[in-house]
C-alpha cells in the first residue's frame, strides 16, 4: 500500500498553488515552456528571472526544495550531454581553467542546460501540487479528446499495479542467485521486460472483460 | 417451479484454438439460492462464468437469465443482471477512485445524478467501505479492493452475483468478512471455487464442474463427505477438516 495522497511526484498540501484548477496551471506551464524556449539564450538577466520566478512559486507551494531537487535527478543524462558539447563543437575556441573550450559549445551547453533544468522544475512543480486526477480533469477541460484522456488515467491507474509487478520480478529473480552486474546477464533483464509485456497485456484483456461484463459498449459513460 | 435465474441447457463451447472446454452443462440455478460450482483447477470453471453474460457465446446449447435468452441484442440486460466479480481485483477496478469506479456499471445502464449516487452508496455501504470512497483502488489493501469489487457489480443490483474465486489470496479475517457480506446480502449467488470449507460455509447447494460436465449436484455436506466422486474430480479437503463435523452459522 502507498502512501494515502496521490502519487510519489504528488507532495500533498493546501497552498494557494495547490488550489489553482488544473487546468490554468497546465496552460500556465506550456506558455512558459514555449516562452522560455524562445528566449535567446544569450539574455542571461532574463533566464535569472525565470529562475526567481520559478523560485518564488516553490516558496509559495511550501513544496521543500529538497523534495523537487532529489526529483531533478531524471535530468542527469541532459547534463552530461550539455557538459560534451564544448569539448567536441568547432569554431572559436576559449581558455577556461587551463582547458581550450569551443565558444559556440559552452553557449550551446549553457541554453540546453539551463532551458532543460527550467523546463524540469516547472513540470516537478507542476506534478507536485497537482494530482494526477486533477490533471486529466484538467486536460478534459481544455478539451483534450477523451479518448487519450482515458488511456491516461489508465496509464495512472495501472502504472503502480505494473510497477508491484516489476518489483516482484526483480526480487524473485535475486532470490535465485541473479546479479545484473554482469553484462551477459543482461538477455535475462530482457526477457523479464518481455513477459512483463505479456503480463500487462493479458490484463489488459482482462479488464477488458470486466468492463464489457458491467456494460462497457466502447465509451466511457460521461 | 418458477423460471430459474441462471438456466444452462447443453452449453458446449470450444476455443478458437481447438480446445473444448465445455462438452454440454445443464445448471438451473433458481431465486434466493447460493450454490457453489466447484472443480479443480482447469475445469471449465471461468469458461462457463463467462457464458453466463455473453462474453463467450455457447457452441451448442443455451443460456437463459431469468427467461431472458442470452444474446447479442440482450447483452446490455443480461449483463445487468448477471454480475461477475473477478478473481483479481485490479482487473476490475480500473477508475481513479473508488467511487467512480463503483459509478461505472450503473452509469452505463444510464443512470446519473442522485439515483446514481444513492446506488453508489447503497452498494459500498453493503460492503462496509462507505468511508474509502473517494480513494484511488491502488491504495487499498487486497482484502478490500476485493469488496470494493463486489460492490462494483451489486451498483448494478444483478439478479445474480457470480464470484470466481472469491476466498483467493485473502487472510482469514478478509475472509470471513467477506463470508458475512455475502451472507446478508439478498441476491442469488453463484461461487465459483475450489475452495471446499468456504462452500460449505456459504453454500447448502453444490454443483461439480468436471471435464467440461456437470459431475454432481447436491447438498454441499452430501458432495463433500462422498469420498469418492471427491477423489474421481480432483477435489480434496484440507487437512484435519471434516464436513461432518463442521459447524455452519
Amino acid at each position: 500500500m502507498g502512501s494515502p495522497h496521490g502519487h510519489k511526484l504528488h507532495f500533498h498540501g493546501h497552498s494557494w498553488l495547490h488550489r489553482l484548477p488544473a487546468h490554468v496551471k497546465l496552460v500556465a506551464l506550456v506558455a512558459f515552456m514555449l516562452t522560455v524556449v524562445a528566449t535567446p539564450r544569450t539574455w542571461f538577466p532574463v533566464f535569472v528571472g525565470y529562475f526567481l520566478l520559478l523560485f518564488a512559486l516553490v516558496a509559495i507551494s511550501r513544496v521543500p526544495p529538497t523534495y523537487l531537487a532529489k526529483r531533478m535527478v531524471v535530468e542527469v543524462p541532459f547534463v552530461l550531454f550539455a557538459a560534451l558539447l564544448p569539448f567536441v563543437a568547432t569554431g572559436p575556441q576559449v581558455e577556461v581553467l587551463g582547458l581550450s573550450l569551443s565558444e559556440q559549445g559552452l553557449l550551446g551547453a549553457w541554453g540546453l542546460l539551463v532551458k532543460g533544468t527550467l523546463g524540469v522544475l516547472a513540470s516537478l512543480l507542476l506534478a507536485a501540487t497537482t494530482e494526477p486526477r486533477a490533471l486529466l480533469a484538467g486536460l478534459e477541460r481544455l478539451r483534450m479528446p477523451p479518448l487519450l484522456v482515458q488511456i491516461m488515467g489508465f496509464m495512472i491507474r495501472y502504472l503502480d499495479v505494473v510497477t508491484d509487478e516489476l518489483r516482484r520480478m526483480h526480487v524473485a529473480r535475486e532470490s535465485r542467485g541473479f546479479s545484473a552486474r554482469d553484462p551477459r546477464q543482461w538477455p535475462v533483464i530482457a526477457k523479464s521486460a518481455g513477459v512483463l509485456f505479456i503480463r500487462s497485456y493479458e490484463r489488459g484483456e482482462r479488464v477488458h472483460l470486466a468492463m464489457l461484463s458491467r456494460g462497457y459498449d466502447g465509451r466511457m459513460p460521461q | 417451479m418458477s423460471v430459474p435465474v441462471l438456466d444452462l441447457q447443453g452449453v458446449a463451447f470450444a476455443y478458437p484454438d481447438g480446445h473444448q472446454a465445455l462438452h454440454g452443462v445443464d445448471l438451473h440455478v433458481h431465486q434466493g439460492e447460493r450454490v457453489a460450482l466447484l472443480g479443480p483447477n482447469g475445469a471449465g470453471k471461468t469458461t462457463l462464468v463467462l457464458h453466463l453474460n455473453g462474453i463467450l457465446m455457447p457452441g451448442l446449447g443455451s443460456v437463459a437469465v431469468s427467461g431472458l435468452p442470452v444474446t447479442k441484442e440482450n447483452l446490455l440486460e443480461v449483463r445487468r443482471r448477471v454480475g461477475i466479480v473477478f478473481q483479481d481485483p485490479d482487473d476490475q477496478l480500473f477508475m481513479g477512485t473508488v467511487r467512480e469506479d463503483v459509478a461505472f456499471g450503473p452509469k452505463n445502464l444510464g443512470l446519473r445524478g442522485p439515483e446514481l449516487e444513492r446506488r453508489v452508496l447503497e452498494a459500498l455501504e453493503a460492503v462496509g467501505m462507505v468511508e474509502y470512497a473517494d480513494r484511488p483502488p491502488h491504495h487499498l489493501s487486497f482484502g478490500q479492493r476485493r469488496r470494493v469489487a463486489v460492490a462494483t457489480v451489486l451498483a448494478m443490483q444483478p439478479e445474480v452475483l457470480v464470484l470466481d474465486e472469491p476466498s483467493s489470496n485473502l487472510d482469514p479475517a478478509s475472509r470471513r468478512e467477506l463470508a458475512d457480506i455475502l451472507r446478508s446480502l439478498d441476491v442469488t449467488v453463484l461461487l465459483v471455487t475450489h475452495d471446499l470449507p468456504y462452500a460449505l460455509e456459504l453454500c447448502p447447494r453444490s454443483v461439480i464442474l468436471s471435464d467440461g460436465v456437470v459431475a454432481a449436484d447436491g447438498p454441499t455436506a452430501d458432495i463433500l463427505g462422498d469420498e469418492a466422486l471427491m477423489k474421481a474430480h480432483r477435489l480434496e479437503l484440507p487437512f484435519g477438516f471434516d464436513p461432518r463435523f463442521a459447524s455452519r452459522p
